[in-house]
């Protein structure tokens, strides 16, 4: 097996076997533009609902519950990793 | 402060009670207070322009929204730099400031509470340096 690449999984774009196509992987890339960035400075923020760990338990947090009151939302690359 | 504060990343919430348990309950006393959200696939991370694709991971971005639901300010760092958290308890303060004052308080450059604000309007214009030097942006 070729050593570990930083990435994440994702398909050739070919079968099993069979010689890669070079135009499939482009494809891919211009349905995920479709997806538009909609978090501007000074807009309203794009609302959510995503499963969470929270003190134990599992919950789900919708982001607009907490209207009313000030948020901060951090984004981060992953658990177990070193910063 | 009043602070509701969510951290996100595409680990799934078991990965988080496992780190949780793991490694940040013995790095903070109780492990971190705040809710741990799963943002698998970077769908949340694409709206907010921070989802990498081509390492599946949500960049470090960091988002301040107010009580109206607005976005007041974002960071954006790649992952081997982490945040400053002095710097976000800042500008959350001084957030809050301008809010109360419903705009009659500006905070100039490197405000930090206590420190003087400035009343933006015509009597200002031209006058800031009467008011403010750059050594209080230290």
């Amino acid at each position: 097996m070729k050593k570990l690449e930083i990435g994440c999984g994702k398909p050739t774009g070919a079968k099993v076997g069979e010689p890669q196509k070079k135009d499939a992987p482009v494809e891919e890339k211009e349905a995920k533009e479709a997806v538009m960035v909609r978090a501007k400075v000074g807009a309203k923020a794009p609302d959510f609902q995503a499963p969470a760990f929270h003190k134990g338990k599992f919950v789900q947090v919708n982001l607009s519950d907490y209207l009313g009151k000030w948020m901060c939302v951090c984004f981060y690359p992953g658990d177990f990793t070193f910063v | 402060m009043g602070l509701e504060f969510f951290s996100v990343s595409v680990d799934s919430h078991f990965v988080h009670k496992m780190w949780q348990e793991k490694e940040l309950s013995k790095m903070v006393k109780g492990g971190v207070p705040f809710p741990m959200l799963s943002d698998g696939g970077g769908k949340i991370g694409s709206v907010y322009g921070v989802y990498d694709e081509n390492a599946g991971v949500d960049m470090r971005g960091r988002f301040i929204i107010d009580p109206d639901g607005v976005i007041q300010a974002m960071e954006m760092l790649t992952p081997p730099v982490g945040r400053n958290v002095a710097e976000l308890i800042r500008q959350v303060q001084a957030f809050q400031l301008v809010r109360k004052t419903k705009g009659a308080e500006a905070t100039p450059s490197g405000w930090q509470p206590g420190r003087p604000t400035l009343k933006p309007g015509p009597d200002l214009v031209g006058k800031v340096w009467e008011v403010w030097t750059p050594d209080l942006a230290f």
